[in-house]
């Protein structure tokens, strides 16, 4: 049990239960059921809640999978700083949502849902976890003729010294023999490569 | 096309029947509570709410009932192996059995959250009705079972309005306090079971399915209330509600019209599920026993890069190519069972797993076999193992080809060390006889340190594949798709057409990394 990362259980919880919110709420919303307004409150907690838990945190050992298109949302996460980054504030956070939408039938299942995201949190914060954003790999192409020389315009295996033409040519040292035995280089060859 | 068949069509067939078995019942029981005559009043107090909560419900009770079935692999086992007269199609289905089981795992979300919705909107209106926050006629049939000797036709008999009155029923009744418990379970189990959690914390998942349980007997119990109301037999016989639904507030007073009786349904999900969960207790105390079947270790090997191989004998083992076991270690866990792919050949006198040590479960293995520990260790101290299986399809079809293409990733080269083990004893046996002239192995990997032992195997091979003077039997080719830092400059040399020679260029430009210590892939290309 040492490694498990509750915060990735706690994230798929809590955002199944913005969703569950957020149908429940429709449900009493659009039946205009008694006191449909906390139907109004528990759709607007639960896009809250779904919008803070989509983007899924980086895990601490191995690489971790992103959401499609969370990345804008990582974005607007790393501003918050640390009322993202900190797993006890999530988890009180979770709570108080939760607790207007226990107050209808149709919304009482995402209360539960989200109390029991909210528990899961408080454990992850008590075992020091932390939501660190997925950073993107970054991605250097180094320019052509960088650090990378022009490729050996004569790269082996070479003709024979007689069909040659142009004399005095850099070569890029062959990664093994030529084919059918070592040969002298008539040209000296010297690496140039990085 | 023909090929797609070949290989999908028998699956795709399962999959249309399912579907459609899906479709007939929820319109079926549709039509019989909306159509029904026996539910006239019900549905007058209820509106379509009824039907669209008992179509799915109807739908519900077959997929708990096949949900667990995909899941008894050892009947599972059993089926395959006598079904060795019928087609490996028929096997091969078989081995798609988490595919299938997955599949109505959502169905049963899918099902549970419309009839979820549809209840929601039955106990607000019945409880509107009570408290007279509705139309006048469901009033009238709300009050039907208020005086003495009448049967009610509206549930609820409290006079509570909403919101409190429809949390009451939720938590008074046995289909609210049930249907709230199943389905937080339900919510429970379908979180940790995402790739994720099973793959990275498979504890999480493995223990919180587990609720499965209180989910079966919750569900059979769901019913026992009887709160879903139609007209009794009789009571139609002398109460045509066709007939008399207009004449409501002479109810008792006209001799055509005497006030009808309700009574409610029997729970009929029992009766579904009773006979999968019974085979899934029958699957369980099975791995029960067979967990109890003496297990001996004879050899405990550690290879480099955090690998070992548990080399066991188990009385009565019979194993084909290519499958695998579940192991259970009592000294790391008790409830934990993990599956490992069979390493060794069938003609072998032990059966062996190659495990890596990645994480609580396989760490804890690795102690308990003294592998931390540099001095020899006694028979006597070896943790005692449990084996359940063995599962899987069998690769033997490999053997009825004359030239084989085996493609391994990763992981999945495993059931390769079986196989070619296999094929090696067979061809020492009688050369001649076997039908396999030529295999092509080609292993796709981040890089070999995972797996020397295997490449070891390889190389053992080839060295007596050319004392027996047939080197061309096995061609292997090796794909590394990782590098080692320390390569600083690898050249890439191509001789093709123009088209590849662009690609190539890009992807090793792409693929290098700047600075002097980074990789660098150096493109050639042969010029004509």
């Amino acid at each position: 049990m040492g490694q498990i990362e509750w915060a990735m259980w706690a994230n798929e919880q809590a955002l199944a239960s913005g969703l569950i919110l957020v149908a429940g709420g429709i449900v009493a919303t659009a039946g205009r059921f008694t006191q449909w307004y906390f139907g109004t409150y528990a759709i607007a907690a639960g896009v809250l809640v779904c919008l803070l838990e989509y983007p899924r945190g980086s895990r601490a050992k191995g690489s971790t999978l992103e959401r499609c298109g969370q990345r804008y949302l990582t974005a607007v996460l790393k501003l918050l700083g640390p009322l993202s980054r900190n797993y006890y504030f999530r988890a009180a956070l979770h709570l108080a949502l939760s607790v207007p939408a226990g107050f209808l039938l149709a919304t009482i299942l995402g209360t539960v849902c989200l109390v029991i995201a909210s528990i899961i949190y408080l454990l992850a914060a008590v075992r020091g976890e932390q939501w660190t954003p997925i950073e993107p790999r970054p991605k250097e192409r180094p320019q052509v003729g960088g650090t990378i020389k022009q490729p050996p315009s004569n790269p082996p295996p070479r003709p024979p010294v007689e069909a040659r033409k142009k004399p005095g040519e850099e070569d890029a040292t062959p990664a093994g023999g030529p084919p059918g035995g070592p040969r002298v280089n008539p040209i000296p060859v010297t690496d140039e490569v990085v | 096309m023909g090929n797609w068949v070949e290989n999908e069509g028998l699956s795709i067939f399962v999959i249309f029947v399912w579907l459609g078995l899906n479709v007939f019942l929820f319109v079926w029981y549709y039509w019989v509570y909306a159509f029904g005559k026996k539910y006239y009043y019900t549905t007058k107090l209820l509106g379509a709410a009824l039907p669209l909560a008992r179509a799915p419900a109807a739908c519900l009770n077959f997929n708990c009932l096949l949900i667990l079935l995909p899941v008894c692999r050892n009947l599972l086992s059993f089926l395959r192996g006598s079904s060795a007269c019928c087609s490996t199609r028929i096997r091969r289905q078989l081995d798609r059995n988490l595919t299938f089981h997955k599949m109505v795992a959502w169905m049963i979300a899918l099902h549970s959250a419309i009839h979820t919705i549809a209840h929601l909107f039955n106990v607000e209106w019945c409880v509107n009705a009570r408290v007279n926050n509705s139309d006048s006629y469901s009033i009238a049939l709300s009050e039907i079972g208020d005086k003495k000797n009448e049967t009610y036709l509206n549930f609820v008999r409290e006079r509570i309005k909403n919101p409190e009155g429809g949390l009451l029923v939720a938590v008074t009744r046995l289909a609210g306090v049930t249907g709230i418990i199943i389905t937080l379970c339900l919510i429970l189990i379908i979180t940790s079971s995402t790739k994720i959690i099973r793959r990275s914390y498979f504890e999480v998942f493995w223990y919180t399915h587990h609720l499965f349980v209180i989910f079966f007997i919750g569900l059979a119990i769901h019913g026992a209330e009887r709160i879903v109301r139609g007209q009794t037999e009789e009571s139609l016989k002398k109460h045509d509600p066709v007939m008399c639904e207009q004449h409501i507030s002479d109810w008792g007073k006209i001799k055509d019209c005497p006030v009808p009786e309700f009574s409610g349904n029997p729970p009929m999900t029992w009766k579904w599920i009773v006979g999968p969960m019974f085979l899934y207790l029958c699957e369980r105390l099975v791995r029960f026993w067979r967990s109890q079947q003496k297990v001996v270790i004879t050899k405990v090997v550690t290879h480099p890069f955090k690998t070992i191989e548990l080399q066991m004998k188990k009385k009565g083992f019979k194993m084909e190519v290519g499958q695998y076991i579940f192991v259970k270690c009592p000294t790391v866990s008790k409830l934990e069972w993990h599956p490992f792919t069979l390493t060794s050949a069938p003609e072998e006198d032990f059966f062996s797993i190659h495990i890596r040590i990645v994480g609580d479960w396989t760490e804890g293995l690795f102690n308990a076999c003294g592998c931390d520990k540099q001095e020899f260790q006694d028979a006597w101290k070896l943790p005692k193992i449990a084996v359940d299986g063995p599962f899987g399809t069998a690769s033997e079809d490999v053997f009825s080809y004359e030239v084989v293409m085996l493609v391994g990733a990763g992981i999945g080269v495993t059931p390769f060390a079986s196989i070619l083990k296999s094929v090696w004893y067979k061809y020492c046996d009688n050369a001649t006889n076997l039908r396999l002239k030529k295999i092509y192995f080609y292993w796709l990997c981040r890089d070999t340190h995972a797996f020397e032992w295997f490449a070891d195997l390889l190389q053992l091979l080839e060295t007596q594949m050319q004392e027996r003077n047939n080197a061309g039997f096995l061609s292997y080719n090796i794909y590394l798709t990782g590098w080692d830092e320390s390569q600083t400059r690898i050249g890439v040399f191509l001789c093709g057409p123009e088209a590849l020679a662009e690609t190539l260029s890009k992807q090793s430009i792409s693929n290098s990394e700047s600075g002097p210590r980074g990789v660098h892939f150096i493109f050639n290309k042969e010029n004509f």
